[in-house]
């Protein structure tokens, strides 16, 4: 039984420091593959260091990243989208009807969020109202909007965008900035405090951790994951407006595959693909290591197959070494 | 102490002896020199608080952890057990609370996993396992279907198959290890049946359990275990409660209920005719401030589940809530906050704590929209909320920024509890909160929930247990 002279315990905040903790995180050891990438690049090339290659470089990862942003978000919360590539292909096939309709530019930008959106509220409403689980959902709705896009175009493709849409893919801020890396960067920070900063970002990490709980704790965690898949459509949109405008041209392949770049972006920045950790920070440096090797192994004339087995390993490896580092860890003591 | 004596009053000596056993953990010291003896057609009851090293010496008998010293004999024999396979060849077998059973197989290939009876080919037989399984079930008063699938059986019936499992290895020791735990009122009788039918069999049976109401109704003999170490061992017959309480606690414990003044003020919550289409049907009740209401009833009674609908988990069909003097209609969990209803909720370790968190995000979950502006996390607010309402219950951590995940249950309970009180709650609903835990912890809890009332919280107490 407590009595009020008992002297209460003083549980310090934290015993690591910020800093201490952030030196020894994935995101640390990430910054040095990019470090050491860049230097390998630019021994191995002599073309890697020109500034406009290098501004080149940057559309390796800027789509892909904008739709790997609000994906780390889901796969935080325990829930997956693999249905983003397809909703970029079914934007694009909108973006490219209205188009040959004859809508201006700011109509197209605005049409190709909304299908983006109206995909992401679809997936929404079967996970979280059906209470399907989003893996099959996704693969599911990612042959239906590919599918679509399909039967409207056949073999045919849209061209002919009016030249003032090619800003977005295609045009330069300043210098050798393109409008596509300032967005993506922009986008890193809005992630970033979303994630980190909000007490939305705080329900997303306690609903990946163990969803039960989260709910029993006052969380609607089916509207916070309705937001998420809503998220995920908005960015598939926004990066279907860029790529669209980078190509100048849909066709329904378009972004064929990209769902699982954008995972192992997701995956290779230390995110848990179970739920429950993963940082933003993680994904902008896993965008750039991706980035740069696609780049470097472009400018070495390496086969685009080779390229996939690099990251294929890099994947596997990303995922084992944290637990063989624990398993040495626990041997040793 | 009484003497732990090599025969028994009827002159059968113990199927099984433990002598002088040890286990150390890093760190820890489990068990220190224990004896355990077990007779054949006897019930002993093995008393002892959480921690006393129960657990760990049904892990040695079942070959899951080796001793640092001492001996087993089996008849006499010295032996070891290395392996669980080489226990269950001995004619050990353990029931645990959670039967480690499967779920997607049959009853009749539950209880033949291992030894499953051959045909000539060497394939399975089986028929002849539908029929030993028969056999088994029949001979411990079962109609079970051999063929139905585990998975739809309830927690009595999967006792049962675990104990036609252990006949049928021809087990001559039986653990039970809190057998009655999710058991209702009736079930346990049944157990109760099933055991005398054990011990008739000449099985010597283990019985552990925190309950001495059913110590006494079932056992033989008593032996106590008091942080690792052997208290004393004798006859139920020689034995009273009190004198098993002193033993296991190292004290004298004269209540477990703190002694209070009732000071209940105005209503806080009442309910009106609540119905559920098949949970509960017409509750009504009112909950006043500074009381403490209890809720008795048996597991399946319905229990839980009107308090997760006044927590807003499931709806009511029927029926009206009043918090104060305001009717409310309470929809979510987010709502049932709002109102200032919180639960905590039995199963602490799926519903309760957040593991993978750490500790201080675990508090302010349910408190965001206070130590957040403007939906921006303020780390500042959020330890000093933290702070203040770990400090209150005494919770041992390392620091706020440990995972939640790596503190004891006890200590996983206190952040549970914070997390509530951090709310500032005017009805707090405690589901079970003193299952499975010893006579000490529980007149903790007793107390605990004493002060809250004391400081104007209306109390709900759901519980299977009457003192």
């Amino acid at each position: 039984m407590t009595s009020p002279t008992v002297v209460q315990r003083q549980i310090p905040d934290r015993l690591n420091s910020p800093l201490s903790r952030a030196l020894r995180s994935w995101e640390a050891l990430l910054v040095l593959v990019v470090i050491a990438i860049f230097i390998i690049n630019s021994f191995a090339s002599p073309y890697f260091l020109d500034p406009w290659n290098l501004s080149d470089a940057t559309y390796n990862f800027t789509e892909v990243g904008m739709i790997a942003f609000p994906m780390a978000m889901l796969i935080i919360a325990g829930e997956i989208d693999l249905s983003v590539a397809s909703i970029i292909a079914l934007s694009s096939t909108a973006m490219g009807y209205a188009m040959a309709q004859g809508a201006p530019v700011p109509v197209l930008v605005l049409i190709g969020i909304a299908v983006g959106l109206a995909c992401g509220a679809f997936n929404a409403m079967l996970v979280t109202r059906m209470g399907l689980p989003s893996i099959v959902v996704t693969i599911g709705t990612m042959s239906l909007f590919r599918g679509i896009s399909y039967i409207i175009l056949g073999d045919q493709a849209y061209t002919g965008y009016p030249a003032s849409f090619a800003y977005f893919g295609q045009g330069y801020i300043w210098w050798v900035f393109t409008f596509e890396l300032l967005l993506f960067v922009l986008l890193a920070g809005a992630f970033h405090v979303l994630l980190h900063r909000t007490s939305f970002g705080r329900m997303v990490y306690a609903i990946g951790n163990n969803p039960t709980a989260a709910l029993f704790s006052g969380i609607r965690v089916a509207r916070v994951k309705a937001i998420l898949f809503l998220l995920t459509g908005v960015m598939s949109g926004v990066a279907a407006v860029c790529l669209t405008s980078r190509l100048g041209s849909t066709r329904p392949s378009i972004a064929l595959g990209w769902e699982l770049q954008a995972v192992t972006m997701v995956v290779l920045g230390g995110t848990n693909i179970l739920g429950g950790s993963g940082t933003i920070p993680g994904v902008v440096l896993a965008a750039l290591v991706m980035g740069l090797v696609t780049f470097g192994f472009g400018l070495l004339n390496v086969p685009g197959i080779v390229m996939s087995i690099f990251i294929g390993l890099l994947l596997i490896g990303v995922i084992a070494l944290p637990r063989l580092w624990s398993r040495l860890q626990a041997r040793r003591s | 102490m009484s003497s732990v004596s090599a025969v028994s009053e009827h002159g059968a000596a113990p199927v099984l002896s433990l002598a002088g056993i040890s286990k150390s953990f890093p760190g820890v010291r489990a068990l220190h020199d224990v004896g355990l003896e077990l007779y054949p057609g006897q019930v002993t009851a093995l008393v002892g608080e959480n921690g006393a090293g129960k657990s760990t010496i049904v892990k040695i008998l079942t070959g899951i952890y080796q001793p640092d010293a001492g001996t087993i004999r089996v008849d006499g024999q010295e032996t070891r057990f290395p392996s669980a396979a080489a226990a269950s060849l001995a004619g050990v077998t353990a029931i645990h609370q959670e039967t480690v059973l499967f779920d997607e197989l049959t009853v009749a290939e539950n209880i033949y996993l291992g030894h499953a009876p051959r045909t000539r080919w060497g394939l399975i037989d089986w028929r002849a396992m539908r029929e030993g399984a028969k056999t088994l079930l029949e001979r411990i008063g079962s109609d079970l279907d051999p063929e139905v699938r585990l998975r739809d059986l309830g927690i009595a019936s999967k006792h049962l198959v675990a104990i036609a499992r252990a006949l049928s290895i021809d087990a001559r020791v039986v653990i039970m290890d809190e057998p009655t735990a999710a058991l209702s009122h009736k079930e346990i009788h049944e157990l109760y049946a099933l055991i005398e039918r054990l011990k008739a069999e000449g099985k010597a049976i283990l019985f552990i359990s925190h309950k001495f109401d059913e110590i006494f109704r079932i056992a033989d003999r008593w032996t106590v275990f008091r942080d690792g170490q052997l208290v004393g061992a004798g006859l139920m017959r020689d034995v009273r409660e009190a004198q098993l309480v002193r033993m296991m606690v190292g004290r004298q414990v004269d209540q477990i209920f703190p002694q209070r003044e009732p000071t209940a003020g105005p209503p806080v919550l009442t309910v009106a005719g609540y119905n559920h289409p098949t949970e509960f049907a017409d509750i009504s009740f009112t909950l006043h401030r500074g009381e403490i209401l209890g809720f008795y009833g048996l597991v399946g009674a319905g229990r839980s589940e009107v308090m997760q609908a006044l927590f807003g988990l499931t709806k009511p069909s029927k029926g009206a809530c009043r918090i104060g003097d305001r009717v409310v209609v309470i929809r979510s969990t987010a709502e049932a906050i709002q109102n200032g209803i919180v639960y905590v909720p039995e199963d602490r370790g799926r519903q309760g704590a957040v593991k993978g968190l750490p500790i201080f995000q675990n508090i302010t979950l349910p408190s965001l929209a206070k130590t957040s502006r403007r939906g921006f996390l303020r780390l500042a607010e959020e330890f000093k909320l933290a702070r203040a309402y770990t400090e209150r219950l005494d919770l041992r951590a390392t620091s706020l920024d440990q995972d939640v995940g790596l503190l004891s249950g006890g200590n996983q309970q206190k952040v549970v509890i914070a997390k509530w009180l951090a709310t500032r709650p005017r009805v707090i609903i405690l589901d079970e909160p003193t299952k499975g835990i010893d006579i000490g912890s529980k007149a903790a809890v007793h107390d605990f929930m004493a002060e809250l009332a004391a400081e104007g919280l209306a109390v709900i107490m759901v519980s299977s247990e009457i003192p």
